[in-house]
């Protein structure tokens, strides 16, 4: 009985960790430019991982795996913001202005083109 | 030359991982025998680590963690290290490369195979790490 419980635990935190990942990808295609893009590739797919290592130290019990897997997470959780805090500090020090909504009463002076 | 990171977090980040890689690459090399792993990648997570510090920290820490003018040395050690292994084998009356005629005293055929891997897999890390630090260095020029 509690390893059916622990299993049903396991499938729900890996199909929201899919549900994340799949999140992050429509979004790092359907988003306008590249900020907002690393911001769904980024915090979404951080989210996504860490929820499926989740679900698989559920599964795999009270094993060395499982603190294995934990200190995987530690990882991913650690690097992957910091990699895309590292892309964008630099997009934007190079000059990579974020994109507006285009404006439809005045003329789009500060609107960039795609 | 290269000036550190303006941003302390990528430099706070770095300065915690760049040990955490360098232990995972000795797991990863040390443990090439029984579980995914090896010579190679762990090499390259060494070498990963140092190119962590040098594209973060700037020139002058990461030169003092491995200068870049003896990256040439230890990779022509680390090839050193496997064509004396095979050699060595090759001399005292077996194969290429066939461990069991090592010259090591005092140990079983089997762990003299155990040991000659593990000596040639180092000589692997060792020729890996310091082959990418010096591609690097090579287009960066520091």
């Amino acid at each position: 009985m509690m390893t059916l419980l622990f299993h049903i635990l396991a499938v729900l935190l890996m199909l929201g960790g899919v549900f994340f990942m799949l999140v992050g990808s429509i979004g790092l295609n359907r988003m306008p430019d590249f900020y907002t893009r690393s911001h769904a590739a980024g915090k979404v797919d951080t989210l996504g991982i860490m929820m499926f290592l989740a679900g698989m130290m559920v599964f795999e019990g009270w094993t060395i795996n499982s603190a294995k897997l934990l200190l995987i997470i530690a990882f991913v959780a650690l690097t992957s913001p910091v990699a895309t805090h590292a892309l964008t500090r630099r997009a934007l020090l190079i000059g990579l202005k974020p994109w507006y909504r285009p404006k439809k009463d005045r003329g789009d002076s500060h609107a960039m083109a795609d | 030359m290269k000036t550190p990171s303006g941003s302390p977090i990528i430099q706070v980040a770095a300065r915690g991982l760049v040990p955490v890689i360098q232990i995972i690459g000795l797991y990863v090399f040390f443990h090439g025998h029984y579980s995914p792993g090896g010579g190679f990648q762990g090499g390259v997570l060494l070498a990963a680590s140092i190119l962590l510090a040098r594209l973060s920290l700037g020139t002058e820490v990461s030169q003092l963690l491995f200068p870049a003018r003896k990256t040439i040395i230890f990779s022509a050690l680390g090839a050193l290290i496997f064509a004396g292994t095979g050699l060595a084998a090759l001399l005292a009356g077996g194969h290429f490369l066939n461990y069991e005629f090592l010259p090591l005293p005092g140990l079983e055929p089997a762990e003299l195979r155990n040991w000659g891997i593990l000596i040639i897999e180092s000589g692997v890390t060792l020729t890996v790490m310091t082959s990418l630090i010096a591609i690097y260095d090579e287009i960066i020029g520091c």
